[in-house]
């Protein structure tokens, strides 16, 4: 909403200046958005006296003018026609800066001739498109004068946002009245008078609309005025709608923006002439059609408000006015529109034909349904004053919406709501000044808020109100009551795990990556995405139309991305949300990277190797080991989701022999055909931890058990065993982890397949760790272990030892 | 006893001769091995008497003790020349570079989401969520947005599909078709979901993705906020103004940061108000805590009765405020990263750079600035 200073002070009196005016409105809730003052960009410029104008000797098209200004008398040449004697101009001096183009004037010579600065047009100005000569000013502007002062673009233009409860401060009066309301000035009362009507208006008004739909239009006021004379409007109103950004077209339209700007009243104006009998207001049928102000032709549906005569629609109410029933140079008969529209409908209008207009959205608002008749009454005397003609009676159909309402308010609120502790008398003062009236009870009272605040519906909001015209920063600041001793944790335990989670992978060498919660259907697919709700009705773009089943596909994607970068080795991970399904339970936290290249990145000390699904196997562990899985607690099988390699990938799961088995995680090479797909180099190895399915830690307290280290030195025994290549290594590993109570681990050292080996078989080689308890093992005694770890690994796996 | 003098200085220079430790090992096995020298004069004494014995016995002992000395004394000499010699030899180049690691980082998101955590946790709140994909009513209505308010305009909201498969039969009454679900547009929904599942009095925050249909140079479809919200008998707007004013000081680690409320209009807050804190932009280049002129950092207010009502909670016995802010914003402000976008775009370069160290866990004891 724009307006400017010299518009506020009509209806406020007050020695602010902008700045002071912006600081305040800001205060109150009316934020500024800006401040400008037009005349700073043409302080350079100021009134000149054409002395002479003659020809230029060198050129036919030239002249050469003596110009006096306000530094004296010089010599300037100019190309335009009606640059003559005795006129007034603008001039600009030499380092004037031209606004339109932003050059620095300099002292030039034009053919042979010097020239000292320059008449201007309104184009060079930025005022206007007008080029065809130079601006002439009234014969009574002073020489020297400021050109901004004489042509009254001295008034600073203050744009605010409104927020949408404050429909009344979409005009220049609502504004004043906060602004008095806070003490920075008086408000000054409107003096609206009805307009004698010497006629009858020839035409009627009437609303045909049913019960349902009656709150379309509730309230319809109308007018005509005859033998007008429309014609370009006042230089003072053209000057207002020009500093708010509107184009001036004619007396009567303009008369309309004005009462927009001036009143938040939306008005509407008909060539009288070009309506057919009677005026109604209907819901549109569906088909019908409109040819618009603005030029564009709508069909209509079956749900817009719609003033229509005899003919058919004439206009969408509230929202835009029709080209062919519209005023123009020629209207000798003027009908004036004065209504109230549904906000909820015209909001509809305007998003479904996508129509931005002021009245559209000042009745989305609401408007004041007590500025109805004054409004028309404002209007009509504006339309004399400019054109001349004779008024009608008024019209009317539908009846005022009832407004009135109360609002009980204990006077304590204030303090104890808002924390401000003001007297009662100046919370009264600052409703009344707002336009509430009140009922004083014994402990409480009855507010009327105003018919221009159908915002205020509870206590909570005259609170409001007080505190923002008394000043927020009257409210002093407290620190919140302390809660009594050390704060308990503020995270939940798998809030908990995801941050340990984080710090963990990035502890590996991982780079974390927050990437958007969508990605295609086609990665979604690939990535194991399976309810077709979790698709977006309006993407902002067909990549992202999908809720990711991870954010795997997303990582993938953004490896692509790096490597075309020409990155290198690139580890991404992101603890993020994960979509099942479209219910709040379908939403996981899910822990999942992607390496992909080297291991460790090519370098001096050798060492390099490609990545494979042990890195992806060890990053998982380490998840899970930091949210408290041990590694040795978990079973990791074979085999993965589709997205993995089939044989290269694995699951790591919890569960008893009996019962379902919780899966934890997920890792693997990526299945070679998605990355074929998605044209990213291998190799890329991956994982998926389910930090949900995590097992809470059971309570146990914060003890720790107690630490066995035995005095006596362990034995170590390496042991190879021939087994089938199917048999799993932690088969054997277990089997030997179990074969006496003596053995503290079991590392498995060598895997080893292929050349002198027999087909079908591998080696495991295993070092068994054997830890004596109370006395020192003898030679025999360890044989006798030994025995029983080859005879348990056969049984498990049918291996044999190797000699 | 001049022989074994003798013998004993002749052994002697042999040792300080010596110049390996094979060569000292066959002049102790010369000496005092099973036939050595000294071995043989102490042979020798057990067909003395017992005065001669006891005389040259202690002077046999003497003389091997002072061969045996000498010996580990060269031995020490030679080992340390050796090692010296070994040493003149042995050189690494030291600017070789160490063997590469992965270095990882933490983005800046989570970063900071764990510095507001510090603060808020230390004034007592804890954490909540509630899920992506909302229902309308959660994610509008109960925050008193009616349908077709002019307000959810402003939020661009995503949809998902809908299941017509899923309407309810007919005859299911009002309400009875399955709610159109959207990604949540703010994290002002978990307010009321953590109202509707615990009693009053209330003191969370909860961060978060939200999601608006909107993408330009400032703006992605999806971007993370704090929700916070306090509830108890007696909050009032000081209280929102001295917890927010002491969080904004401790987040950019300014003691003396201006602020400023500022009235404004939320449908779930009133009274309502922004909060700007005070900053210069001089040549382009914006700075907090300095100058005169002010940044939007949040939004807040005194949660509405209706509100509270919607989940469940008496507005005549229970009052606070709530409050929501941008964590991306406040990452960008305080550590200077200029574009949005970038966030999620995964760039390794750009995660290195603005990323942090993996053990560089934020805490208030060692203060929140990097």
């Amino acid at each position: 909403m724009k307006f400017t200073l010299g518009w506020l002070k009509q209806h406020l009196d007050t020695s602010a200046n902008a700045q002071q005016v912006a600081a305040k409105l800001t205060a109150v809730g009316l934020e500024v958005a800006s401040v400008s003052d037009p005349a700073a960009a043409l302080a350079a410029f100021t009134v000149a006296h054409v002395l002479e104008a003659k020809p230029h000797p060198q050129a036919d098209r030239l002249r050469l003018c003596t110009v006096q200004t306000a530094s004296g008398t010089v010599e300037v040449v100019c190309g335009a026609p009606n640059a003559r004697t005795g006129m007034k101009a603008v001039y600009a001096p030499i380092g004037a800066t031209i606004p339109s183009s932003g050059d620095v004037l300099k002292k030039a010579k034009i053919r042979g001739v010097e020239s000292n600065g320059m008449l201007v047009s309104e184009r060079e100005l930025g005022l206007s498109d007008e080029h065809e000569g130079i601006i002439e000013l009234p014969p009574s502007a002073t020489v020297g004068a400021a050109f901004a002062a004489v042509r009254g673009l001295d008034d600073p233009v203050i744009d605010i946002s409104v927020t949408p409860n404050r429909g009344d401060c979409l005009g220049v009066f609502g504004i004043a009245r906060d602004l008095a309301a806070a003490g920075l000035g008086t408000l000054k009362p409107l003096a609206i008078r009805p307009v004698p009507g010497t006629f009858r208006s020839p035409i009627g008004v009437s609303l045909k609309l049913t019960p349902a739909t009656a709150n379309a239009c509730s309230y319809f006021v109308g007018r005509t005025v005859r033998n007008v004379r429309n014609g370009p409007s006042p230089d003072w109103l053209q000057k207002r709608l020009r500093a708010v950004g509107l184009r001036p077209i004619s007396a009567l339209v303009d008369m309309t923006n004005y009462m927009s700007f001036a009143f938040a009243r939306p008005l509407h104006v008909f060539d009288a002439d070009k309506v057919k009998g009677n005026l109604h207001v209907r819901l549109s049928r569906a088909g019908e059609k409109l040819l618009g102000l603005n030029g564009k032709e709508y069909v209509l549906d079956d749900q817009v408000t719609a003033i229509c005569d005899d003919s058919g629609v004439l206009a969408m109410g509230g929202v835009l006015g029709g080209e062919p029933s519209g005023c123009t140079e020629t209207t000798k008969t003027v009908f004036i529109e004065s209504a109230v529209f549904d906000p909820l409908r015209t909001a509809a209008t305007g998003r479904k034909y996508d129509i931005v207009s002021d009245a559209r959205f000042r009745f989305e608002r609401v408007v004041d349904p007590e500025f109805v008749a004054p409004g028309i009454e404002e209007a009509t005397r504006l339309v004399l004053e400019m054109c001349g003609g004779e008024p009608s009676e008024l019209v009317v159909a539908g009846e005022k919406p009832a407004w009135r309402r109360q609002v009980k308010v204990r006077p304590s609120r204030v303090k104890e709501l808002g924390g401000l502790d003001i007297p009662v008398s100046e919370a009264s003062r600052v409703l009344q000044a707002l336009g509430c009236t009140a009922e004083h009870k014994p402990d409480h009272a009855l507010v009327t808020p105003p018919s221009w605040r159908p915002d205020i519906h509870g206590e909570a909001d005259l609170v409001e109100e007080v505190v923002r015209i008394v000043g927020i920063d009257r409210v002093p600041a407290v620190s919140l009551p302390r809660v009594a001793g050390v704060p308990r944790p503020a995270l939940s335990p798998l809030q908990k795990r995801a941050a340990v989670a984080r710090r963990t992978l990035a502890a590996r060498g991982l780079l974390e990556a927050v990437t958007f919660s969508f990605t295609s259907a086609r990665l979604a697919a690939l990535f194991g995405h399976a309810d077709a709700r979790l698709v977006l009705q309006n993407p902002i773009s067909a990549d992202l139309d999908a809720l990711r089943p991870s954010a795997l596909p997303n990582l993938v994607a953004a490896v692509g991305r790096n490597l075309d970068r020409a990155a290198e080795d690139v580890a991404l991970f992101e603890v993020g949300p994960a979509y099942r399904s479209a219910t709040p339970e379908g939403q996981m936290r899910n822990a999942v990277g992607v390496r992909q290249g080297q291991a460790t990145p090519r370098q001096w000390a050798g060492g390099a190797r490609p990545v494979d699904a042990f890195d992806a196997k060890a990053d998982a562990l380490a998840v899970l080991d930091a949210c408290g899985v041990a590694a040795s607690a978990a079973a990791v099988e074979p085999g993965a989701p589709s997205w993995y390699h089939p044989g290269r990938s694995g699951t790591v799961c919890l569960g008893t022999r009996t019962g379902p088995k919780t899966v934890l995680a997920h890792f693997g090479e990526i299945h070679p055909r998605i990355l074929a797909e998605l044209d990213i180099k291998g190799p890329l190895a991956m994982f998926e931890v389910f930090l949900e399915s995590v097992p809470p830690s059971k309570d146990k307290g914060t003890t720790r058990p107690k630490l066995n280290a035995p005095d006596l030195l362990p034995v170590t025994r390496d042991f190879a065993f021939l087994v089938d290549a199917a048999v799993p290594a932690a088969t054997l590993v277990r089997a030997a982890e179990k074969a006496d109570p003596l053995i503290a681990a079991v590392s498995l050292f060598d895997s080893f397949a292929g050349k002198g080996m027999e087909a079908g078989k591998k080696s495991l080689a295993v070092a068994v760790r054997i830890q004596p308890a109370e006395k020192t093992l003898t030679d025999p005694e360890i044989e006798a272990v030994a025995q029983k770890i080859v005879a348990a690994v056969t049984k498990a796996t049918g291996g044999t030892l190797r000699s | 006893m001049d022989d074994l003098d003798s013998l004993t200085n002749s052994l002697l220079a042999e040792i300080g001769r010596a110049d390996s430790a094979a060569a000292l090992e066959e002049l102790r096995i010369a000496a005092l091995g099973k036939k050595g020298t000294i071995t043989g004069l102490v042979k020798t004494l057990g067909a003395m008497d017992a005065e001669e014995r006891k005389v040259k016995g202690a002077a046999f002992n003497a003389a091997k003790d002072r061969i045996a000395a000498a010996l580990d004394a060269r031995r020490a000499e030679i080992a340390a020349r050796e090692l010296d010699a070994r040493l003149a030899f042995e050189r690494v180049d030291v600017t070789l570079p160490v063997r590469a690691e992965a270095q990882g980082r933490i983005h800046p998101v989570s970063q900071v989401t764990e510095e507001v955590i510090a603060i808020f946790a230390h004034m007592g709140f804890t954490l909540a969520e509630g899920p992506d994909v909302e229902d309308d009513w959660h994610n509008f209505t109960a925050l008193n947005i009616p349908p077709d308010h002019p307000a959810r305009q402003m939020h661009d909201t995503f949809y998902l599909q809908d299941d017509k498969a899923a309407a309810a039969p007919a005859g299911a009454g009002a309400g009875g078709n399955r709610p159109a679900l959207l990604l949540r547009t703010h994290t002002s929904p978990v307010q009321i979901r953590h109202m509707q599942a615990n009693r009053p009095p209330y003191r969370i925050i909860a961060p978060g993705r939200v999601y608006r249909s909107d993408s330009d140079m400032t703006h992605t479809p999806m971007f993370h906020q704090v929700e916070g919200l306090v509830i108890d008998r007696d909050i009032h707007m000081g209280h929102l103004k001295g917890c927010l004013e002491e969080f904004l000081r401790a987040i950019f680690g300014i003691p003396d940061l201006r602020y400023r409320l500022r009235p404004s209009h939320f449908p779930f807050t009133e009274p309502s108000a922004e909060m700007d804190i005070g900053c210069s932009r001089k040549g382009g280049v914006l700075k907090l805590g300095e100058g005169d002129d002010w940044l939007e950092i949040l939004g807040c207010g005194m949660v509405h009765p209706r509100v509270l009502e919607y989940a469940g909670v008496d507005s005549n016995q229970w009052q606070g405020f709530a409050f929501g802010l941008g964590i991306d914003r406040i990452a960008m402000l305080k550590y200077g990263i200029p574009d949005l976008r970038a966030f999620f775009e995964a760039d390794v370069r750009w995660l290195r750079h603005y990323g942090f160290a993996p053990l560089d866990v934020p805490t208030l004891s060692a203060g929140l600035n990097r």
